[in-house]
């Protein structure tokens, strides 16, 4: 038998980079009420949110994954031809193929990196950092750009006065290299597709053309509650005890934001210490599923509450139902 | 929890409430409302009830959740929970 050889890579990875965009419209909830049966005092107070972003036309998933990477490969210093995997977490794609990440790849000059597209909707991002992180663990890649987008206005019934007030649209990236040590935590991750319908496409797209309807994104939001308190709680702190970590040794908690009372109630759950700095960007962003993640490390940037090799602590969970948790060290 | 009364289940019970939307445990009774007395949703309901399945080890089926208007209709099916266990 003949031997192969094959490739080794890094101890770790690790995030050398962090971007996001955020589409310039704000629509606050009074703009919203307009033409739902609603009011800003009972969105707050169930969702948190408070006003959202809204992708115009020129804001195609195209323009803003593009934007979220170009500023996370500036953050990071590296130049596009560094990258030799481009990752695009995304759900809102309307286009069955090409993936958005080859288009992007081409788009950012990244050259012929390899490109695929990850459909896990609202826990894309951790999904594609826990693969980036094994293609650099492995030697498949060396420098992986990773970027979630998604527009979910695209599938909002806008007159759903259950589900209108929460989505939103965005994107985020990360660049994702070799470390001498782990600096991406072991993903705790998986899928319950007994649940699939909890949340959904109302129309699958052949059925949506054959009745000539769009079809919407619907769910049943006291489901998806119950299951955050219980199951992705214990996702939560599977993913700080995979990492080798006690909650006191966690810095930042970005969960993803479905909901700041599932936050709320994912926090009392948890009991991480009370210096732990919290994402709650819905209430500015609304729900912009995959890349709720990366806009909130983006924000904590920007806010200047990074402290270089800060513990990050991340789960998203959705559609599906799947979830992923892990702990990154941040730049 | 042979000994469990309704008594200390209403202290178990107004502590997880307190913890979920704050109000004061010694304002909670068995006459209490959720909704009209205490400020529940049916958000916070569901972190209560799932909160009350945890700490008792007993499962409150959802739509008898639905049912349960007032602190002492929770005691008394909590009650109920344990002694059928």
């Amino acid at each position: 038998m003949t031997d192969l050889r094959q490739t080794t890579g890094a101890p770790g990875s690790h995030i050398l980079g962090v971007g996001a965009y955020e589409p310039r419209r704000v629509v606050d909830n009074a703009e919203l009420c307009a033409w739902i049966d609603s009011s800003d005092e009972w969105i707050r107070q169930r969702t948190g949110i408070v006003e959202r972003r809204w992708a115009g036309e020129d804001e195609s998933l195209l323009a803003m994954t593009a934007t979220a990477g170009r500023r996370a490969l500036a953050h990071a210093g590296m130049a596009p031809t560094d990258v030799d995997a481009v990752l695009v977490a995304t759900v809102t794609r309307l286009a069955q193929f090409p993936a958005l990440a080859v288009e992007l790849a081409a788009e950012l000059g990244c050259g012929p990196a390899a490109a695929w597209d990850v459909s896990a909707a609202c826990a894309g991002f951790g999904y594609a950092l826990a693969q980036a992180d094994a293609l650099v663990r492995a030697g498949t890649a060396r420098h992986v750009l990773v970027v979630a987008g998604d527009r979910l206005t695209d599938l909002t019934d806008f007159h759903d006065r259950a589900t209108a007030f929460l989505f939103a649209d965005g994107a985020g990236a990360v660049v994702v290299g070799p470390w001498d040590r782990p600096g991406v935590g072991p993903v705790v991750w998986g899928s319950d597709g007994s649940q699939k319908d909890v949340i959904r496409q109302t129309l699958a797209w052949d059925a949506a053309v054959a009745k000539g309807q769009p079809p919407f994104i619907t769910m049943d939001g006291q489901k998806v509650f119950k299951w955050a308190l219980t199951d992705v709680v214990e996702v939560t702190r599977r993913a700080i005890e995979a990492a080798g970590l006690r909650p006191e040794q966690i810095d930042l908690f970005v969960p993803h934001q479905a909901n700041d009372r599932i936050t709320d109630a994912m926090l009392r759950q948890l009991r991480l210490p009370a210096d732990v700095v919290v994402s709650r960007h819905i209430r500015q962003t609304g729900n912009t599923s995959s890349s709720s993640i990366p806009i909130g490390l983006a924000r904590l940037y920007h806010d200047g509450l990074v402290a270089p090799g800060a513990t990050c602590l991340m789960v998203g969970f959705g559609a599906g139902l799947v979830f992923a948790g892990q702990v990154a060290v941040l730049p | 929890m042979a000994t469990a009364t309704a008594e200390t289940i209403l202290s178990q019970l107004a502590t997880i409430i307190n913890e979920v939307v704050g109000a004061e445990t010694s304002t909670i009774s068995p006459e209490s409302s959720f909704s009209d007395d205490l400020g529940v949703d049916s958000l916070s309901m569901v972190e209560i009830i799932y909160a009350a399945e945890d700490s008792f080890g007993i499962t409150i089926p959802e739509e008898e959740s639905k049912n349960l208007r007032t602190v002492g209709n929770a005691v008394a099916h909590i009650e109920r929970a344990l002694a059928d266990a």
